[in-house]
């Protein structure tokens, strides 16, 4: 099914390293590639440094990447000429960040806020109009419209990621990336952000890169799911099947460290080790993304792939 | 019998703020048993880290006690002095916080840090401080302890910071370990392995510990008894199995309905926010929230109900007059392998 859809993002080969050629270079991002399509929220999972906030950051054009090429709806992000083209890739694709606190300016009021792109993209003809869209937008995330005249620290830490929401999507945007968008709330208040996002997403079409370290959340909002490591992609597939069977050990030992609210499963729990020396590469042999099984890609060896292809026959059966 | 060690009755806080007094804790009792792990459950503003920071005698210059006690080896904590409090602290109870970045000291030496302790409360020497020291470290794990000891903070992991947290809070071998969401700035995988080094050291030192923490998935794999606390009180008590497979409470239903188990397809959010301190509801705090709340919820405040020897839940639905509700989906199911599981022991 995911062959008929729509290619929304292509990321090829992405390299983001900071302090290049010094002796501390970083290779935060290593030759990652993978494929979003439309309509579909596409997580993005890894332990802090992983690379999964920096692979975000370079596809909605933060940094200027070290190599490979992000093509946003058949344009390269990376050969924009003017700042036209930016602005219409900027009103495409917007950002939810993680801190509820530090993302909003806390000097502006609300409807400023909200309105800030609508501003700069010149979406309302005058301001009363421009108030009816941030309004509605309050509404359309489930806050009151009367709160537009506040300052952001009168609401509490979901209420203002349902701000950051409704900033987000004030232009309209195709794609959303979200960076960690409720490591910062309440478990009660996570359910409440992550359905509305569900919903909206619904409503309107939108697709979404969801970026989180918390495995169980990632799995319930995403469709499909990229495992990160050492700034590489080290597995992609439905997030369904990659939870029941994954294929890479490292995978599996994520998945095995999770936490479940299920007193006998917690007691039966066999945490799985792993050891990531396995992961270094040799030069004369490099590891790549294959295709292991239609859907299901893994970083691996030409050598190695046949042993991830008998791993998943295995589960097929 | 557990010997009971801890025993914390109708503890009441407030904060005193510009705005008013804010009713942090209202009416706590809780007990801690020798060598089992409790763990407190709540949302923050709950009041879980309040409970327990008048517990080291820690809490912020505008906070009162208004009433009650915490009686630790038959006294009162509350009426201690600050100086007897600092022979309690770190010795006889002790600490981990949250984050591991700001809870040691960056400009001094980790093995410095551990020995601390040691040479206040126990008068031991400073030599000897250090060799106990250097044990701790390798009991906590850190691989190569002899040379890491004489580290910084700054040397080390977040992980293997919380290892050294881990240590100095027990290297006076404390009676109770408090610990504030040890594991929640850490990833998955870390995580798991200091939650497996809090087990194995509760079971080698015999502390019983006080686990607060919003992650129900911890709290399944960590805790003996549980407590869950909403708006300053606790509204539901019980083992840990009971409190899982048999949950009465509708906070806690909401609790355990809001989480993506690995196999859940859908998440019940719980609607609205947490009511105001400053001016808490008259009934049930819970009741503006609660889709099962009666008429008697926003009136008047539900005692605690005895479900069993040990579980207890503070809500109208287990009034004998009650009407029978049909809890969520998920809880169902719960409660269902609750009787199988009670059924195969009888």
């Amino acid at each position: 099914m995911a062959e008929k859809q729509k290619k929304l993002l292509e990321v090829k080969h992405l390299k983001q390293y900071f302090n290049v050629g010094k002796s501390d270079e970083v290779k935060a991002v290593d030759d990652v590639s993978c494929d979003i399509y439309e309509g579909e929220t596409f997580g993005l999972v890894g332990e802090s440094g992983s690379g999964k906030t920096t692979t975000g950051r370079s596809i909605i054009h933060l940094y200027k990447p070290t190599a490979g090429q992000i093509i946003f709806d058949g344009q390269d992000v990376n050969q924009f000429k003017n700042k036209a083209e930016i602005l219409a890739f900027r009103r495409e694709m917007q950002m939810i960040f993680q801190d509820p606190y530090a993302s909003l300016n806390p000097r502006m009021k609300i409807k400023d806020i909200v309105a800030e792109g609508i501003d700069i993209h010149h979406l309302a003809k005058d301001s009363a109009q421009r108030n009816k869209m941030v309004e509605d937008l309050l509404e359309l995330v489930g806050l009151n419209r009367d709160h537009s005249s506040r300052y952001p620290h009168e609401f509490s830490g979901g209420q203002r990621q349902r701000i950051g929401i409704a900033r987000a999507l004030a232009v309209q945007p195709k794609f959303i990336i979200a960076d960690e968008p409720i490591s910062a709330l309440d478990v009660s208040i996570q359910a409440q952000v992550v359905n509305l996002l569900k919903d909206l997403q619904r409503d309107q079409g939108l697709t979404y890169l969801f970026i989180a370290h918390d495995l169980s959340m990632v799995k319930y909002i995403s469709d499909r799911i990229g495992v990160m490591h050492y700034g590489k992609l080290l597995e992609v597939g439905p997030s369904d099947e990659i939870y029941a069977h994954p294929l890479h050990d490292y995978t599996a030992s994520l998945i095995s460290a999770v936490p479940v609210p299920d007193p006998e499963y917690e007691r039966n729990r066999k945490q799985i080790a792993y050891d990531s020396s396995v992961e270094v590469d040799h030069p004369e042999n490099p590891r790549k993304l294959h295709e292991v099984v239609p859907g299901r890609f893994v970083r691996c060896t030409d050598e190695e792939l046949p042993m991830y292809q008998e791993r998943a026959a295995k589960f097929t059966k | 019998m557990a010997e009971r060690i801890l025993d914390v009755k109708n503890l009441k806080i407030n904060f005193h703020t510009y705005a008013g007094d804010v009713k942090a804790i209202r009416d706590v009792s809780f007990h801690l048993n020798k060598g089992e792990t409790l763990a407190i459950v709540g949302e923050s503003g709950s009041g879980k880290s309040v409970t327990t920071k008048s517990l080291m005698g820690l809490l912020a210059n505008n906070a009162e006690v208004i009433g009650g006690s915490i009686m630790y080896h038959d006294e009162d904590i509350l009426k201690k002095s600050e100086k007897q409090m600092q022979n309690i602290r770190g010795k006889e109870i002790a600490m981990i916080f949250q984050d591991p970045m700001t809870s040691l000291d960056p400009t001094m030496k980790i093995g410095q840090q551990i020995a601390e302790p040691l040479m206040k409360h126990k008068k031991v020497e400073k030599k000897k401080a250090w060799a106990q020291a250097l044990d701790i470290l390798k009991l906590v794990g850190i691989s190569n302890a002899e040379e890491r000891i004489k580290d910084y903070p700054h040397q080390f992991s977040g992980g293997q910071r919380q290892r050294i947290v881990i240590a100095i809070a027990l290297v006076c071998y404390p009676e109770i370990l408090i610990a504030d969401e040890p594991t929640t700035a850490l990833d998955v995988t870390i995580q798991a392995q200091i939650l497996q080094l809090m087990k194995e050291l509760q079971a080698k030192i015999e502390t019983s510990i006080i686990f607060i923490t919003h992650d129900l998935g911890v709290v399944a794999g960590m805790a003996d008894r549980v407590a869950v606390m909403y708006a300053g009180q606790i509204v539901e008590y019980g083992t840990v199995d009971e409190i899982f497979y048999n949950p009465q409470h509708p906070y806690t239903w909401g609790l355990l309905n809001s989480m993506p188990t690995l196999t859940s397809t859908k998440l019940e959010a719980i609607p609205g926010t947490p009511p105001d301190l400053l001016d808490p509801p008259k009934g049930d705090p819970f009741a503006a929230r609660n889709p099962y709340a009666m008429k008697i919820d926003v009136e008047q405040q539900p005692p605690f109900f005895k479900v069993s020897e040990t579980h207890y839940a503070a809500t109208w639905l287990l009034h004998p007059d009650a009407p029978k509700v049909t809890p969520p989906e998920e809880i169902v199911r719960r409660h269902q392998l609750f009787a199988k599981m009670t059924h195969q022991s009888v």
